[in-house]
C-alpha cells in the first residue's frame, strides 16, 4: 500500500460498514439491511486527491459521509489524523469538525435559503468562536474573494446567484475554518460544462494554496483523469479497484473498471469509431439483498465458479494497484 | 425570430437584455418581497385592513365608543339601528355598536393570545420531535395522536369547569387562553414535526452539522427560519377558529360573564327576539362572520405571498 512509501495517512478507513435498517411495523422491528457501505479499508494521503467514483446508488456519498461522521458507522474505525473519529460524541466531535469538510452536489439545495451570504460564509466562525464584528466581517470579505466573488454580493441572498456561483459560496464556506481534507461530493455535476472547469481549477487552485488534502466523489471519468492522483472504484457498497490514475486508466484490471472506462467518450470519431464498448446487462443488484460471492457476479461478462461462491478481497494484486477480482488474481499471479 | 414577452413582440436583441434584467432583479428581502406580492393581492389587503382596523378600534375602545360599555339608557331600548345607535340597542338601552367593540376585546383577545399560546408549544414540542426523530418521535407523536382522539370541545368545557362560577373577568379569560391553548397547538406541533423532518435531510442542514453546529443552532438557525411561513399561515387560520371557539363558549354560558360583552354571548343574549329584533343577533353574527372571512382571507393571501416559488412572478 502506499504508506510503505513513506506517504503519510490524512484518514485511514479500516473495516467501515454503514448498514441502514430496514424497519417493519409498530415496534420498528429490524427486517434487513442497506448495506451501503460494506467493509470499506481505505487509506487517504496527505495533500492527494482520491477520486472516488462508481454509479448512482453504489454508495459513494454514503462513504464520503461516513467518512465524516454525518452518518455514525455501523462498524469500522475512521482514524483522523490518528484521531478514531467514532470515539467521539458531542463537543469533542464538533470541534474536530473543524479540520474536515464538505462540499456538497447540489448547490440550491446546500445553502440556507434565508440566511444572506454573509451569514453563511460567516457561520462557521461564531460557532467556534474564532472571529467576531469588523474582523469576522473582514475574515467573510477574504473568502469571498479568494473563491472569485465580489464581497460586496454578500448582503445577498442564495437565490440570487447563479448555480456555479452558489458553488463556490459553499467552498467559501467549507474552507473558512482552514480544514485539512475536504470531501468534495460531486461539486461539479450540477453545473454547466463551462462552470464546472472553473470550479474544477478554482478547487486545484485552494489545493495548491491551503494545503487541502480531497475526497472527490464523481462519477464523471473524465474529470477524474484530470484532477484525482489516485482512484478508488465502488460498486455496491465495496472498493473493487484502487489505484494511481495512469494504473487505471491504462491498465484497468477489474471488469467493472474495464466496463467504467470503455463508456467514456473519445473525442477522436476515429478512434470512437474503432474502440471497443463493454456493454453490462443488468442493473445494479439491491444493496439491502446483496448477491452471495463477488457482488458483481449478476453482471460479470468473465465470472466463474468460484464467483458465486467466494468473496473476492481488495488485494494488492500490482504495486501500489489494488484489485478485489479472483479473474484478475488467476490472471496476475500465475 | 421575435419572441413574444408580455404581449409585446420583441426582437432577439431585446430578449437577451430581458434575460439580464432577470439575472440582474434588484436586491430585496425576504420580507420586503412578500409585502410586495401580498400588496397585490386586493382581497388579502383589504382583509389585512380591516383586520388592523378592528385591532385598532379594540384597542382604544373607549376613546371611538360613542356611549359607555354597559351604560344603560331606559328612554330608547330596543331601537332598530339609526344615526344614534349604528346597530341599534338592546333591552336595556345599550348601544350595540359600543358592546361590539369592547367585545371584540374578548373575541380577539382570546384567540391571539390562545392561539400564540398553541403556537409556543406545538413549535417547541414539534421541533424536538422532529428534530431527534426515531423513538423519540415516536413517542411524541403517538401522544398528540392521543390528544387528537379526544373531544375539543368536551375537553374545553371540562377545563372551563374547573374555573370557579363567580370567578372574575380576568381569570375566566386566562382560563379561556390556557383551554384553547392546550387544545389548539396539537395541529402546530405535527406541522412543525413535519418541517423539521423533511427539512433535516435537506444539505444545509448536513453543511451546519458538518461545520460543528450544535442542535439548537440548527434548529433555531437551518430549522426555524425556514419553516415560518407555515407556522404563520397556521396562525392566520387558528385565530378565526378560536374565534368561533370562543363564541360557542359565551354562547354556552361558559365564557366571560355578563354585563362584559363578547361576540359570543352578545348572540346568545339576541338569538332570543331573532324574530322581532333581528339586529340584536345579526349584529355580533355579522361580526363573527366578517372576522373570520378576513382572517382566511389573509391567511390564504399570506401562504401564496410566502411560497418563495411565486417569486418574480405574479
Amino acid at each position: 500500500m502506499m504508506s510503505d512509501n513513506g506517504n503519510q495517512a490524512m484518514v485511514e478507513i479500516t473495516n467501515l460498514k454503514k448498514y441502514f435498517p430496514v424497519t417493519q411495523g409498530l415496534l420498528r422491528r429490524v427486517v434487513g439491511n442497506v448495506r451501503a457501505v460494506d467493509d470499506v479499508t481505505l487509506q487517504i494521503i496527505k495533500g492527494e486527491t482520491l477520486g472516488l467514483v462508481g454509479e448512482s446508488g453504489c454508495g459513494k456519498s454514503t462513504l464520503g459521509r461516513t467518512i465524516l461522521n454525518l452518518h455514525k458507522p455501523t462498524s469500522g474505525t475512521v482514524l483522523f489524523e490518528g484521531t478514531d473519529l467514532s470515539g467521539l460524541s458531542g463537543h469533542d466531535l464538533r470541534s474536530m469538525r473543524a479540520r474536515m469538510q464538505i462540499i456538497f452536489q447540489d448547490p440550491y439545495s446546500s445553502l440556507n435559503p434565508r440566511m444572506t451570504v454573509n451569514a453563511i460564509v460567516g457561520e462557521p466562525f461564531i460557532i467556534h468562536k474564532i472571529a467576531r464584528g469588523t474582523e469576522l466581517d473582514q475574515r467573510v470579505a477574504q473568502l469571498l474573494e479568494r473563491v472569485g466573488l465580489n464581497p460586496l454580493l454578500g448582503t445577498r441572498y442564495p437565490h440570487e446567484f447563479s448555480g456555479g456561483q452558489r458553488q463556490r459560496i459553499g467552498i467559501a464556506r467549507a474552507l473558512a475554518l482552514n480544514p485539512s481534507f475536504i470531501v468534495a461530493d460531486e461539486p461539479i455535476s450540477a453545473l454547466d460544462v463551462s462552470i464546472q472547469a472553473q470550479v474544477v481549477n478554482l478547487l486545484e487552485d485552494l489545493q495548491d494554496e491551503f494545503d487541502l488534502t480531497y475526497l472527490f466523489i464523481t462519477h464523471d471519468l473524465s474529470m477524474v483523469r484530470y484532477i484525482c492522483d489516485r482512484v478508488a472504484v465502488m460498486y455496491l457498497g465495496k472498493i473493487v479497484e484502487l489505484g494511481s490514475i495512469e494504473d487505471i486508466y491504462d491498465n484497468p484490471q477489474h471488469p467493472y473498471t474495464q466496463a467504467l472506462l470503455s463508456a467514456v467518450p473519445v473525442p477522436d470519431p476515429i478512434v470512437e469509431d474503432q474502440r471497443q464498448r463493454i456493454i453490462l446487462e443488468g442493473d445494479l443488484p439491491s444493496p439491502a439483498d446483496p448477491p452471495t460471492g463477488c457482488n458483481f457476479n449478476t453482471r460479470c461478462p468473465i465470472a466463474f465458479d468460484r464467483c458465486f461462491e467466494e468473496e473476492p478481497q481488495l488485494k494488492d494484486l500490482l504495486p501500489r494497484h489494488d484489485i478485489a477480482c479472483f479473474a484478475a488474481e488467476e490472471r496476475l499471479q500465475v | 425570430m421575435t419572441v413574444e414577452v408580455r404581449g409585446e413582440q420583441l426582437g432577439p436583441t431585446e430578449k437577451i437584455i430581458l434575460d439580464a434584467d432577470i439575472l440582474e432583479r434588484p436586491r430585496i428581502s425576504m420580507v420586503r418581497d412578500t409585502l410586495n406580492r401580498l400588496l397585490k393581492n386586493k382581497v388579502a389587503t383589504v382583509s389585512a385592513i380591516y383586520i388592523i382596523a378592528l385591532a385598532v378600534a379594540a384597542i382604544i375602545a373607549p376613546l371611538i365608543t360613542p356611549y359607555g360599555r354597559d351604560e344603560p339608557n331606559f328612554q330608547s331600548t330596543r331601537e332598530t339601528p339609526s344615526a344614534e345607535h349604528f346597530f341599534g340597542s338592546d333591552k336595556l338601552g345599550r348601544d350595540i355598536f359600543t358592546r361590539i367593540i369592547f367585545g371584540s376585546r374578548v373575541s380577539l383577545g382570546v384567540a391571539f393570545i390562545g392561539s400564540f399560546t398553541a403556537m409556543l408549544i406545538g413549535v417547541t414540542y414539534g421541533a424536538i420531535s422532529g428534530y431527534f426523530g426515531g423513538w423519540v418521535d415516536d413517542l411524541m407523536m403517538r401522544f398528540v395522536d392521543l390528544m387528537f382522539g379526544f373531544p375539543t370541545l368536551l375537553f374545553i368545557i371540562l377545563m372551563m369547569l374547573i374555573i370557579p362560577p363567580n370567578s372574575s373577568t380576568g381569570l375566566i379569560m386566562v382560563g379561556l387562553f390556557v383551554a384553547l391553548g392546550l387544545v389548539s397547538w396539537l395541529n402546530v406541533a405535527r406541522l412543525v414535526r413535519g418541517q423539521f423532518l423533511s427539512m433535516r435531510e435537506k444539505e444545509f442542514v448536513e453543511a451546519a452539522v458538518a461545520l460543528g453546529a450544535s442542535p439548537f443552532r440548527i434548529m433555531s438557525r437551518h430549522l426555524l427560519p425556514n419553516t415560518i411561513g407555515p407556522i404563520v399561515i397556521w396562525l392566520t387560520l387558528s385565530i378565526p377558529g378560536l374565534i368561533l371557539v370562543e363564541s360557542t363558549l359565551s354562547f354556552i354560558g361558559l365564557g366571560v360573564k355578563p354585563p362584559v360583552p363578547s361576540w359570543g354571548g352578545m348572540l346568545a343574549e339576541g338569538w332570543r327576539a331573532m324574530r322581532t329584533l333581528p339586529h340584536l343577533a345579526l349584529a355580533p353574527g355579522i361580526a363573527i362572520t366578517l372576522t373570520m372571512i378576513a382572517f382566511n382571507f389573509f391567511g390564504d393571501g399570506l401562504r401564496d405571498a410566502l411560497d418563495p416559488m411565486m417569486r418574480g412572478r405574479e
